[in-house]
């Protein structure tokens, strides 16, 4: 939707990057470039350090050492305005959705926009409408709260809050967890509908083995702090590193390659 | 890539069409709105057929939903428009959003000034009665969940009521300690001051002791405790509430007023009148001080003049209200956790809510100790 998309700039590109907590460092010099337009997904053990390199990318938490830019702009020491330019073209489903509790769905996805666009009340309510149809919400859904909305809807409604101001990336905390399968299923397909006709590029945090199958174009799995392996399923599954195959070979990946194949 | 968008209309032959231009992205919203509204208000012989969309330089959802609008103003006035020369890779989200909005926004019934605050009394009058009935509600459930400890003594949870003990009544005691040695000193100076007049200063320690006794010690420390105390409370049982911890508790076969409010009640029944005697003591002192700094006593005078001001009884009637007192706060903050819902907003309303509710019951309850005491002649 911008010149960048096509320039051959990645959407994310890390190096060397060092967040650590105390006397525990979780990253140890990570890099890793996102590509415009892919979906990537992100995986890696328990505390491997999956979504403290989404926070620190988000700007959520202080670097150590290291680069992140996006979309081009290197956001390591900019200076607020910077910041706030490029938080517009990025879009954050948190895990548990993160919803305002005190405003209805349709209220939370209006919110973004309101801030940040001149729009009329007409246009607000319209485009909110429009954005909960997206992602598969009906109309009337729009004037709950969040304590009414399942986990399956807190999740939607979270992810049109993410695409109010049509970024450029998203990011997605977990977004199948907690789902069940078909719900999850049907998380995938929209996310993977909505990357073609957005153009998103997508930054996926995951541990559900279906949606690194189905949608993402590539996997880098993370351990001890860094990237180990990075690339397609394909290459995943045929990676050495004792994590990766434990996870790509384990008996729920296996299982789930036998259904399939 | 940040032209303002723009809508033309050209006449071709005898036929007008629409050549749309600039970027129609979110960040020219009104500007959209009301080149399209212009558009659509053309008179119907001039109406156009065709609008061509690809001189745009980006369209986003907004345009799309836009671009969208003004396709179905002009189906429903019968002029049918056409989109043409639409980028390939914006097809895919042009048609996606003229799926959406297909259903008439519910309307909403206007809002009428008079039944709206004839509605606010209502609800305000209902809410009385249904507070009512929560507040007897909750003193039943500790009465009967009493009785069960009494029944089982082992059940009592100790530690629990130790450590609440420790945060509602030791850590309390500076800051009241502090406030109430300040309003003695107040009190005390003020009567100084105005009794001088009379050259009567010396009932000033009368006024001091009997006020601070029967009335502002007790007074005083119990709306601090409200404040401080009944406040966390409520915001800790409500906050539990909305993750779901009470009711993992009852799925356990733990009676929640058993496990988490009977301690916190005990407690403070415990911590109040051992609160508002320290705050007396502190408040005479308070009194002494000013006595002998404003009021020229020496504090062998003043002890000698409270002596003859005040006996037991002063004593009595003022701590004998403060376990009530506690009672009161203690279930209006734990009736308001209970009543949290789902949202942030609502753990705030209800922390107010109990701290106003139980300063007002705690005034109320003194008032009626008040009454009780004249009428018995204490």
């Amino acid at each position: 939707m911008t010149p960048e998309a096509d320039n051959g700039v990645p959407a994310i590109s890390v190096r060397d990057l060092r967040v650590g907590f105390g006397a525990v460092e979780v990253l140890k010099g990570l890099s890793l470039d996102v590509r415009m337009g892919e979906i990537i997904g992100i995986v890696g053990g328990s505390g491997a350090g999956k979504s403290v390199l989404l926070r620190s990318i988000i700007g959520l938490l202080p670097l150590r050492a290291g680069t992140i830019s996006v979309l081009g702009t290197d956001l390591t020491d900019a200076p607020p305005q910077t910041h706030n330019r490029i938080e517009r073209r990025w879009g954050v489903l948190f895990q548990q959705g993160a919803l305002f509790s005190s405003l209805t769905a349709l209220q939370n996805v209006q919110f973004p926009m309101r801030e940040y666009l001149d729009l009329s009340e007409r246009m607000l309510t319209e485009m909110a409408v429009a954005k909960l149809e997206l992602v598969g919400l009906k109309p009337d859904d729009g004037a709950k709260m969040p304590s009414a909305l399942s986990g399956g809807m807190t999740k939607r409604v979270a992810l049109a809050r993410a695409l109010a101001l049509d970024p450029d990336i998203v990011f997605l905390d977990e977004p199948t967890s907690g789902l069940d399968p078909i719900s999850a299923g049907g998380f995938d397909e929209l996310i993977a509908t909505l990357q073609r006709t957005l153009r998103l590029t997508v930054f996926m945090v995951t541990h559900d083995l279906e949606s690194l199958a189905s949608v993402c174009d590539r996997i880098a799995a993370l351990a001890d702090g860094q990237v180990v392996a990075i690339g397609t399923l394909a290459a995943m599954q045929a990676n050495r590193h004792p994590w990766v195959e434990a996870y790509f070979k384990g008996r729920r990946a296996r299982s789930m390659a036998r259904t399939a194949g | 890539m940040n032209a303002a968008p723009t809508l033309a209309r050209l006449k071709d032959a005898d036929r007008w069409w629409l050549v749309a231009e600039g970027s129609w992205t979110g960040a020219h919203g009104r500007q959209l709105e009301a080149v399209v509204a212009e558009a659509g208000a053309a008179p119907a012989a001039e109406s156009a057929a065709t609008i061509d969309m690809s001189r745009i330089e980006a369209i986003d959802t907004f345009g799309a939903w836009i671009l969208q609008r003004l396709v179905r103003q002009s189906a429903r006035a019968g002029r049918p428009l056409a989109v043409s020369g639409l980028s390939p890779r914006y097809q895919g989200l042009v048609d996606q959003i003229a799926r959406t909005n297909t259903a008439k926004p519910p309307r909403q019934a206007p809002h009428n000034l008079v039944v709206g605050s004839l509605e606010t009394v209502g609800r305000v009058v209902s809410d009385l009665g249904s507070d009512a009935t929560a507040f007897a509600n909750m003193l039943g459930a500790i009465g009967s969940s009493v009785l069960n400890v009494l029944a089982r003594p082992s059940r009592f949870r100790l530690t629990s009521t130790v450590h609440q003990l420790d945060r509602v009544g030791w850590q309390a005691m500076p800051i009241i300690m502090l406030i109430t040695l300040l309003i003695g000193g107040i009190i005390a100076q003020q009567g100084f001051f105005h009794f001088r007049r009379f050259g009567a200063e010396v009932y000033a320690v009368d006024m001091t002791g009997i006020l601070v006794l029967r009335e502002i010690g007790v007074l005083i420390v119990a709306i601090m405790v409200a404040g401080r105390s009944g406040s966390s409370y409520t915001a800790e049982l409500g906050s539990m509430k909305m993750r779901e911890e009470i009711d993992a508790l009852s799925t356990m076969g733990f009676d929640p007023i058993e496990v988490l409010i009977l301690p916190r009640i005990v407690a403070l029944i415990i911590a109040l009148p051992l609160l508002a005697f320290v705050g007396m003591m502190m408040a005479l002192l308070g009194g002494g001080i000013m006595a002998w700094g404003y009021g020229g006593l020496s504090a062998e005078a003043f002890i000698l003049r409270l002596r003859e001001a005040i006996s037991l009884t002063q004593f009595e009637v003022g701590i004998i209200k403060a376990p009530f007192m506690a009672l009161a706060i203690g279930v209006v903050s734990a009736m308001e956790g209970f009543k949290v819902a789902g949202s942030a907003e609502s753990l705030g309303v209800h922390t107010t809510e109990s701290v106003v509710k139980s300063i007002f019951l705690v005034i109320i309850l003194d008032g009626v100790f008040a009454i009780f005491f004249a009428s018995i002649g204490m």
